[in-house]
C-alpha cells in the first residue's frame, strides 16, 4: 500500500504520454452541468443516511477508502454517483448488512429480460 | 420476485433502459427498506431536505459580511459560529473556514482527492468540481484554469489555491463589486454565485 497513491490521487497530476514521458496537462475543465437524475439523488440520500444520522453504518473515510480502492480503470471511466453506489454496495457487503448473494438475487429479478 | 409494495422506480431521464447502476441503487434501497435499515420516506425526506441547501445559503452569509464589519470578523475568526449564527446547520463533523479575497490574494477551492465541498451552503458539487480536469490542474495552473472560468487575476494578484478534505471544507468571500454601495443584504446576496463562492470567478455588480 505504501507509497502507491489511488487514483484519486491526481493533483497536479499529468495524463498520457510512455515511459519516455510526455504527459500532458489534462484537458479544459468541462464545463456542462447536468441536473442530477433521480437515482443520483437517492444515492446521495442513502449515502446520507447510511454514513451520517444515527445510523451510521460506516464513516466518511471508510466511504472514501471504498471509492478509492476501485480499480483505476472504473475510478475513471465510471460517472461520480456510479463510483458512489458501487461504494456503497462494497460497504454493505464488508459491515455484513447486505449479503453478495442478497443483492445479486435482487439485481437478477429487476434487470430487464 | 414480486414487489408488489414498492412501486417501480421513476423513469430518469426518459426512455432509455435503466443501466447497471441505477439496478443497483434500486436493488441496495429496496433490500435496505426491506431490512428496516431506513424508510423510503427518510429517502425522499433527506432528498427535500438537501434540495433546500442552495448557494443562495452561501449568498446570504457573504452578503452579511459585506455589510456588517462585525460579522465579517467573526466570519474571518470562527467561520462555523459565524454561519451558524444565520440559522445554517453546518453539522457536526466538517470544520468550515471562510477565506477572503483581497486585493492582494484571490482563493480558490479545490478537493483534488474527492469532492470535499460545503454542501450547507452551495448545495451539491457541479460536475466540473469533480472532474479529473479541474482537480487536476488548478492546483497546477491555476491562471490558466481561471481563465478558462472567464476570471483574469493581475499578475501582481497572489493566487492562493486550497485543497479540502473530508473533515475542512473551504467557502471563498468574494470581494464585494464597486457600485453596489446602495443595494441592500438581499439585493447583495443575490450577486453571490456559487462559482465566486469557490472562487473561480468573482462578484459583479448588476447589469
Amino acid at each position: 500500500m505504501a507509497g502507491m497513491p489511488g487514483p484519486h490521487d491526481i493533483g497536479g497530476k499529468k495524463f498520457g504520454g510512455g515511459q519516455g514521458g510526455g504527459a500532458k496537462n489534462a484537458g479544459a475543465v468541462p464545463r456542462g452541468e447536468h441536473v442530477f437524475a433521480a437515482w443520483e439523488n437517492r444515492v446521495d440520500a442513502m449515502q446520507r443516511l447510511l454514513g451520517g444520522g444515527g445510523r451510521k453504518v460506516y464513516c466518511i473515510d471508510e466511504l472514501r477508502r471504498a471509492i478509492e480502492s476501485l480499480p483505476p480503470k472504473d475510478y475513471f471511466s465510471l460517472t461520480y454517483y456510479e463510483r458512489w453506489v458501487r461504494a456503497l454496495d462494497m460497504l454493505l457487503v464488508e459491515k455484513g448488512v447486505l449479503t453478495r448473494a442478497e443483492i445479486d438475487g435482487r439485481l437478477a429479478a429487476l434487470r430487464p429480460r | 420476485m414480486a414487489h408488489d409494495h414498492d412501486p417501480p422506480a421513476p423513469v430518469d431521464g426518459g426512455d432509455h433502459p435503466p443501466t447497471e447502476y441505477e439496478l443497483l441503487e434500486r436493488a441496495l434501497r429496496e433490500l435496505l427498506i426491506e431490512k428496516g435499515v431506513f424508510t423510503a420516506e427518510d429517502v425522499r425526506r433527506t432528498i427535500d431536505d438537501w434540495d433546500t441547501r442552495t448557494p443562495a445559503n452561501g449568498g446570504k452569509v457573504v452578503a452579511r459580511a459585506w455589510t456588517d464589519p462585525e460579522y465579517k470578523a467573526r466570519l474571518l475568526a470562527d467561520s462555523k459560529a459565524a454561519i451558524e449564527e444565520l440559522g445554517f446547520d453546518v453539522g457536526p463533523a466538517p470544520q468550515i473556514v471562510v477565506l477572503e479575497n483581497t486585493p492582494q490574494r484571490h482563493h480558490v477551492v479545490v478537493c483534488t482527492l474527492c469532492s470535499c465541498y460545503p454542501r450547507t451552503l452551495l448545495g451539491l458539487p457541479p460536475d466540473w468540481y469533480k472532474s479529473k480536469e479541474y482537480r487536476s490542474r488548478v492546483v497546477a495552473e491555476p491562471r490558466a484554469v481561471l481563465k478558462e472560468f472567464g476570471t483574469e487575476v493581475p499578475d501582481d494578484v497572489e493566487i492562493k489555491v486550497v485543497d479540502s478534505t473530508a473533515d475542512l471544507r473551504y467557502l471563498v468571500l468574494p470581494a464585494r463589486p464597486a457600485g453596489t454601495e446602495g443595494l441592500s443584504e438581499d439585493e447583495l446576496a443575490a450577486l453571490v454565485t456559487r462559482d465566486c463562492m469557490v472562487g473561480v470567478t468573482n462578484a459583479s455588480a448588476p447589469g
